[in-house]
């Protein structure tokens, strides 16, 4: 990817074997492997040995898999992308591809760079050997691992039999890998174990000579953590949301988001709380209303398909003001869509599906460290304002692999708060001047009175009231603690120049991919920026002034252009800000955006454009 | 017996009392059957004297619906069909608390009836009065799942046409552990059937047949000896042995339940169902958590995640 090499001197990492020493090492700063297979075969299992030890080597990874939507598997790619310095996208590209079966072969020998090596099983693939774009290599996977396992084995262990492969022609560090292996599978019995070492071993000792006139050496990675956690972004999630202070909730399987509502119902009752799987959605969301309301901030979650079932209750937490997490993993849509695909297509739905005026938070995390951060945030605000919030995370985001540093615990854990000090009797839960302050079920009030949360609407006391002037004011409230939020948020700083030609507007999962293609713009001579924003309703303010220093603004986003040509936080943009230069980048083929994509956008878009 | 209900205290710092207990004035219309629900309910709550503080109030929408902002308590009044839930939110979040549901027949049985079955099979720990007046009231007169065949309202003037559900099997199949049936012009029976709902550990649920005065007037006088009615209780088994004893209901007979539940309108009144040993849900949470913390003894939030993310390196 990036060009030129930052890094003059290569050194060995420590435990790294030489058995391939009489073959000449070339330097690489990092490398795109595409294993191409079905999902039964164990390939996300392999790239996740691989992302793991990136992790743990100082090096940056990103992953990128395709899962088939039938129950059965299928067609199924896992890409590891590894890089020795950042890596902000699983790669336009493969440098590296193995094919398992020949309709893998036929159907991702284009997505492979010219100049790039396949690797491919012999004992099923009949590759087109005229094809001289691609360095053609068999190796009879197949049989071999069967061999190496003994005759009963079946298909099972070709998977390991390719890291083995893998690790040896990358000079991968063989030792740590090893240890990453046994720790998945020595829980599962010694007979597993020692089956997976023995396909393991085999590829690593398959004689690369005669396939290959020299082997790749991986630099070593360039960050400063060298012990960095390596995880996808629904694991990040949960555990933020942990960290949050939240121990209770619910919520009803759905893809993509059942994986954090498995992980929820499994680590909650660590931390002394629990986590119901509902009967619906709307079941879903109500219990974890109930929760809330009784002292306990909590979450639901789903996909779009259930965040629209959870509207109406969701507009009642804005009405009674309760604090409620709400995770929308967001998939290809309209109805059951895409539901194994990305799309960013639920952002207005978050801010607007509900009926009446009910503003509400709606944040995106970046990448999958910011999945944890953001639900701390998430949590922070919900409890602040007492309002609902909904975190708008996506399929791509949910399953992909990334390694980064450990969070500091100590200083992120928020503790959770049961407030049940006595109120006396001027205890006002919504005061026109002031915070919502609930008093949970459970609260003395010594005053006598006490309080019942309404989705009617009410005066400052919780008592329901039709009043005209309260209407308009509660309205007012309601809606001023949230554009006071956006006061608090701090304004995205500008990557690239300050001013200039182009700048890019992404939100969510889009960061990486828009940070690449401004720095692959740049290097080309553009003068491309880019903004990112995690906050989005409320915006955070002072985005007019950095708008008005570039000649072009590009929304980038994987949804659609809309009726009127601009996608969706392309339309929110413009309606706050009037300004008609801002344009959209959108696509809706339920994949991430590719760099060049990025970079074809902003080219047409030039064009058709004029500057002002 | 697993229970998840706290006792209710013997000693309060102060008495709880039915003036403590009152809330906004109802606004049911005059004659309304829910007034009586309302009193019978604040004379249970003084009788059993639970701690003012733990009382929850809660409810969906309709006219019985409005319970919440009569009883001064905590309370919620929530969104159509889905109080159970939220219910079950704070029941399991809060097992210190009482928890109590009121609604009607459209919220339970009719936009809310999925989560019937839910909140009754996953045995919660709480107390729902359905307050059934045959009818849409609230939004005047339309049929209700509850309807009797015939009944002329405005979304059916030619009267209903279809089969109303029977609420007494669809408790007991739903899998609720006590499933009783009363008349609010019957206090006094009314009151005993709260209470042993309240007392009961687990999800509790009485039918409580209420008169919608303006819009289905007399419906339950059938039921009702004032009005020329008949107000047969179900006779419970005493164990004692005698002859007669063999002709009375186990309360335990879910086959028995189920025939008593088919008995011509008025049928009869009492405890239909009472199962105690089947553990609350808020029970084997609990419990859950309990082992789970056992395991990583007590393990804070803070050593619980770093041990966690370790795994991850």
């Amino acid at each position: 990817m990036a060009a030129g090499s930052k890094f003059p001197s290569v050194e060995k990492a420590a435990g790294q074997d030489s058995d391939h020493d009489d073959l000449p090492h070339e330097s690489i700063k990092d490398a795109v492997i595409r294993f191409a297979g079905n999902s039964q075969d164990g390939i996300q299992t392999i790239g996740g040995f691989l992302a793991r030890l990136a992790g743990r080597s100082a090096r940056e990874v990103m992953t990128y898999m395709t899962i088939p939507s039938t129950i059965s598997g299928g067609p199924s790619i896992f890409q590891v992308h590894l890089g020795s310095g950042e890596v902000l996208s699983p790669g336009d590209e493969a440098d590296f591809l193995v094919t398992f079966y020949q309709h893998s072969y036929d159907a991702h020998i284009e997505s492979l760079r010219e100049g790039g090596v396949c690797l491919y099983d012999s004992d099923n693939v009949e590759p087109n050997l005229d094809d001289k774009r691609f360095k053609l290599v068999g190796v009879p996977i197949t049989s071999t691992s069967i061999e190496a396992i003994g005759g009963t084995a079946k298909d099972r262990g070709k998977n390991i039999f390719v890291l083995g492969l893998v690790t040896s022609i990358f000079n991968l560090n063989r030792t740590k890998l090893t240890e990453i292996i046994e720790r998945q599978f020595k829980g599962k019995g010694e007979d597993v174990f020692r089956n997976a070492m023995l396909a393991f071993d085999s590829g690593y000792s398959y004689p690369l000579g005669k396939i290959f006139d020299k082997t790749f050496d991986l630099k070593h990675g360039e960050s400063k953590d060298a012990d960095r956690v390596t995880t996808d972004g629904n694991t990040a999630l949960a555990y933020g949301l942990i960290a949050g202070g939240v121990r209770y909730g619910a919520g009803y399987p759905i893809t993509p988001w059942s994986p954090i509502m498995e992980t929820l119902r499994a680590e909650l009752p660590k931390y002394g709380g629990n986590f119901s799987q509902a009967e619906d959605e709307l079941a879903a969301v109500s219990i974890a209303l109930g929760a809330s309301y009784a002292g306990h901030l909590a979450v639901t979650g789903s996909a779009g398909p259930g965040l629209s079932l959870k509207m109406e209750a969701l507009s009642y937490a804005t009405m009674a003001e309760l604090p409620l997490i709400v995770i929308n993993v967001q998939r290809g849509g309209p109805s059951t869509g895409l539901p194994t695909s990305v799309e960013q297509s639920d952002l207005l739905q978050a801010i607007y599906g509900s009926h009446g005026d009910c503003p509400r938070v709606v944040l995106a995390p970046q990448d999958v460290e910011d999945c944890f951060y953001i639900a701390i945030e998430a949590c922070r605000i919900a409890r602040k304002y007492s309002v609902p919030v909904i975190v708008l995370s996506d399929q791509a985001l949910s399953s992909r692999i990334e390694a980064f540093p450990e969070p500091d615990f100590e200083t992120t854990v928020l503790p959770p708060e049961l407030d049940q000090e006595p109120r006396d009797g001027s205890f006002k839960p919504y005061p026109l001047d002031g915070p919502t302050r609930h008093a949970p079920p459970g609260t003395r009030m010594t005053g006598g009175k006490y309080p019942v949360v309404t989705g009617l609407e009410h005066d400052e006391w919780g008592h329901p009231t039709a009043n005209p002037q309260l209407h308009q004011q509660m309205t007012d409230r309601r809606r001023d603690k949230i554009v006071q939020l956006g006061e608090e948020i701090p304004t995205p700083e500008i990557f690239g120049g300050e001013s200039g030609d182009v700048l890019l507007v992404g939100w969510g999962s889009t960061w990486g991919p828009i940070r690449e293609a401004t720095l692959k713009a740049r290097d080309e001579g553009l003068k491309v920026s880019s903004i990112h924003f995690r906050h989005l309703h409320p915006m955070p303010n002072g985005i007019g002034e950095i708008l008005e220093r570039f000649e072009h603004v590009f929304v980038v986003e994987m949804n659609d252009q809309g009726l009127y040509g601009h996608g969706q936080f392309a339309t929110l943009l413009r309606a706050r800000y009037c300004d008609s230069r801002i344009q959209s980048i959108t696509k809706s083929d339920g994949l991430t955006f590719k760099i060049r994509e990025i970079l074809a956008g902003i080219e047409s878009g030039r064009k058709a454009v004029p500057a002002k | 017996m697993p229970t998840a209900t706290p006792a209710p205290a013997a000693q309060p710092e102060e008495k709880l009392t039915k003036k403590d207990l009152t809330g906004d004035h109802p606004t049911w219309c005059p004659g309304c059957g829910d007034f009586a629900v309302l009193a019978a309910f604040y004379k249970v709550l003084e009788k059993l004297q639970i701690p003012h503080e733990k009382i929850v109030t809660m409810a969906g929408i309709g006219c019985s619906s409005r319970f919440p902002y009569f009883v001064n308590s905590h309370g919620l009044h929530f969104i159509h069909g889905r109080a159970l839930p939220l219910a079950t939110g704070i029941s399991l979040s809060r097992p210190d608390l009482h928890v109590f549901v009121f609604g009607g027949d459209g919220d339970g049985f009719s936009i809310g009836g999925n989560h019937l079955d839910h909140a009754a099979r996953k045995n919660v720990n709480l107390t729902y009065v359905i307050m059934d007046n045959f009818v849409y009231g609230l939004t005047k007169k339309q049929t209700s799942p509850t309807s009797p065949i015939g009944f002329k309202s405005k979304t059916d003037p030619a009267g209903s046409v279809d089969r109303p559900i029977n609420p007494m099997k669809k408790l007991i199949s739903g899998g609720a552990t006590f499933v009783a049936r009363t008349h609010a012009a019957q206090v006094k029976h009314m009151m005993e059937m709260f209470e042993r709902a309240i007392r009961h550990p687990g999800f509790s649920v009485v039918e409580t047949l209420s008169e919608c005065v303006v819009f289905y007037k007399g419906a339950f006088d059938d039921g009702n000896p004032r009005k020329g009615g008949v107000f047969e209780e179900i006779e419970e088994k005493k164990w004692d042995s005698t002859p007669e004893d063999d002709k009375r209901h186990d309360v335990t007979d879910e086959q028995n339940a189920y025939a008593l539940a088919d008995l011509r309108y008025p049928g009869k009144f009492g405890v239909f169902y009472e199962v105690d040993e089947i553990p609350t849900k808020n029970h084997l949470e609990q419990q859950l958590a309990e082992q789970a913390q056992k395991k990583t003894e007590g393990a804070g939030a803070v050593d619980l995640l770093k041990k966690r993310f370790s795994l991850m390196k």
